[in-house]
């Protein structure tokens, strides 16, 4: 996530704008080659990409933008107001600025758990199934073991023996990645399985390449789709598992992020003084980002599901013959030979 | 049979697998549990007896009474017969007792909430995904939103605008506490109404999910040959939608209930955190919060079987409706 560093401090609201125009092209011609590979865009990617790089641009910027987080004032609980825009917590915190630090918290805890699960899925579940034989049988009973043992509780108990003092933000990243790849793994290792056996592969075993070159030139290629979705909806899971642990004081010490955030809103009860701007900001950015997530994720399972992207073809062709039956009057922008992908955008358009 | 067999085989290992965590964990980590337990348990009145230390330093580690592998079969010899220790928090109860007693809250509660969304979530995914492309259709990216709240922050709104707004449902806990608990009409009927909110809020974080899932498959088996011949027999839509597509779309979300009670009962540690409800989640935290690692390792151990003997018998099962499962092994 640090690689985004746009010269200027745009607000979420700018980003927000400049981001539209571009997801938003009609009519491109068919696309080709490795192109194929980019999700086509849609209104619900477009949404999925603006609350994503919003939200991610709101927790790398906004820090530097508000005030202390800690200060505590002699204004507790005051609602939404011009001075304080989300309003104050019980000490006279200002919410919008934990907010921008709690949300730049949450984001590196996932996008950590994210890459750390994505490599122990990927280790167990391609290279076991590309070994085959013994390996391959322990790999799978590895995982499957883990996949049914309930997670969070895990996570709870391991977090319980760690010592407050000692439970660092990396704890809490290895816990959270340990208990959570198993699942990932198994679709892998299937998908390996059926890349495994094809001719190209075989013919570059033959020609003698070393393992991990045919494990990364010629099967991790076909895998990517399916690595990249299952990257995000770690993501997710890291953010709402750290959210959870956090929420039940169990988080990383010293470290701020939205389950602290809740923590001490619950704590200092928010729920029974009706303080809702002080627990429903930080819940909502977990949401509308996972729900983001969730949007981008639809159009990467478009790729690794090519079904589900004839069927979106499909259903606009129809709906484009039931609109020119009923007449050119109500006819959008979309001409006949529009059913190339880039087109796309008219089809979720108003009916 | 091999199916059955090899089924009840990987089980046994799970099993095994997660008692063995549950005694290297304490040992692996940092921290000195069986000190922090005694002081714990001479600020409640209990005598430290060398016996109850050894039996504490068998649980968690930290004595070095005998080698690694002689404490590991004792260990287990414990767990065979049931002995968890005692709960330090609710001192001198044993920690058995302190889990059966807030068993039924958990399973009651996130048993009818988990069939409910499986239900609802299963119905309405067949429904939508059998017309794709229609309003409905379209709003089915919608659902991830609820998939992405977090369950106990949606806890949380629902407690703020059900029972502190509008009042209508009680704030916390799990029945009125003027009423005696047992079998009478009047405490059933508070129970009932105090599961509401936290039921509500399983069900609303969880439907998403299925109806996902089952709207997908549904998407995906309109495309198989079977369907087209059964529109081509000049079968009723609705035959076809309920005996031909649903029912084999259904087949994963059935093995998907197994995988996701794990989650259920994850989620459902937090909501019981929010609502204060007497379940066993709430006394997995309340363990934590008060170093009470017995019975810490206790409520892990009875969540992660009961999840593994769901996990079980919905395999079985599993095999029994789909026989491909069987053959393919």
């Amino acid at each position: 996530m640090t690689n985004l560093t746009p010269a200027s401090a745009p607000t979420v609201a700018d980003a927000a704008d400049t981001l539209t125009p571009t997801t938003g092209p009609t009519g491109r011609p068919a696309r080709a080659g490795w192109r194929m590979l980019l999700p086509s865009m849609t209104p619900w990617l477009a949404l999925g990409l603006v609350l994503v790089v919003g939200i991610t641009l709101f927790g790398i910027i906004a820090v530097y933008l508000v005030g202390d987080p800690k200060q505590i004032r002699d204004q507790g609980l005051t609602p939404p107001s011009a001075q304080f825009l989300l309003g104050t917590t019980q000490t006279g915190q200002d919410v919008l600025a934990q907010l921008a630090h709690a949300t730049r918290g949450s984001l590196q805890i996932g996008v950590l758990v994210g890459i750390l699960t994505t490599a122990l899925s990927a280790f167990f579940g391609i290279y076991g199934a590309y070994r085959g034989g013994i390996v391959d049988e322990a790999f799978s009973l590895l995982s499957n073991v883990f996949l049914v043992i309930p997670g969070l509780p895990l996570v709870i108990v391991i977090s319980g023996f760690v010592p407050r003092e000692s439970r660092g933000v990396w704890t809490i990243v290895v816990v959270l990645a340990l208990t959570s790849w198993a699942a990932s793994a198994r679709v892998l290792r299937a998908q390996t399985l059926s890349v495994r056996n094809r001719d190209y592969v075989a013919a570059s075993k033959v020609a003698g390449e070393k393992p991990w070159r045919v494990i990364v030139v010629e099967i991790l290629p076909n895998l990517l789709p399916v690595i990249a979705s299952q990257f995000v909806f770690a993501v997710i899971a890291a953010i709402l598992g750290e959210a959870g642990l956090a929420f039940i004081g169990l988080g990383a010490s010293n470290s701020a992020t939205l389950g602290t955030m809740l923590f001490y809103a619950q704590n200092g009860y928010a729920l029974s003084l009706g303080a809702w701007w002080w627990f429903v900001p930080p819940g909502l950015i977990i949401a509308l980002f996972g729900m983001g997530l969730s949007l981008v994720n639809f159009s990467i399972d478009e790729i690794i599901n090519p079904k589900l992207r004839n069927l979106r073809r499909h259903r606009r062709r129809a709906r484009q013959v039931a609109r020119t039956q009923r007449g050119p009057a109500r006819r959008r922008t979309d001409a006949p030979g529009a059913g190339s992908p880039g087109a796309n955008l008219s089809e979720e358009s108003p009916r | 049979m091999s199916y059955f067999l090899r089924k009840l085989g990987f089980y046994a290992v799970a099993l095994w697998a997660a008692l063995t965590l549950n005694f290297a964990i304490p040992r692996l980590l940092p921290g000195d549990p069986v000190d922090i337990l005694l002081a714990k348990l001479q600020q409640r009145g209990g005598t430290v007896s060398p016996e109850t230390r050894e039996a504490y330093a068998l649980l968690l580690g930290g004595d070095d009474t005998g080698p690694l592998w002689s404490q590991y079969l004792d260990y287990l010899k414990n767990l065979a017969r049931g002995d968890l220790g005692v709960s330090v928090s609710y001192y001198p109860a044993k920690v058995s007792d302190v889990i059966l007693s807030s068993l039924p809250w958990t399973v009651v509660l996130v048993g009818v909430a988990t069939v409910l969304a499986a239900l609802l979530g299963v119905l309405l995914g067949a429904v939508v995904g059998w017309r794709p492309g229609t309003w409905l259709d379209s709003l089915v990216p919608a659902t991830t939103l609820l998939a992405a709240i977090p369950y106990f922050w949606l806890a949380l709104i629902l407690t703020y605008l059900l029972a502190r707004v509008l009042g209508w449902l009680p704030l916390q806990g799990g029945y009125d506490v003027a009423l005696t608990p047992g079998w009478n009409t009047p405490f059933i009927l508070s129970a009932v109404r105090y599961a509401t909110l936290p039921a509500l809020t399983i069900v609303l974080a969880s439907v998403g999910g299925w109806l996902l899932g089952m709207r997908n498959m549904m998407v995906s088996t309109l495309s198989e040959d079977y369907v087209l011949t059964a529109e081509a027999k000049g079968l009723s839509p609705r035959k076809i939608r309920r005996s031909y597509a649903a029912r084999n779309a259904v087949l994963p979300s059935v093995a998907g209930f197994a995988i996701s009670l794990g989650f259920v009962v994850s989620g459902s540690v937090i909501t019981e955190q929010v609502f204060s409800y007497p379940g066993i989640g709430g006394r997995l935290l309340g363990a934590v919060t008060n170093n009470d690692y017995a019975l810490m390792q206790g409520v892990f151990l009875f969540i992660t079987l009961a999840v593994l003997g769901a996990n079980l018998i919905v395999d079985l099962l599993y095999g029994l409706i789909d026989p491909r499962t069987r053959a393919r092994h």
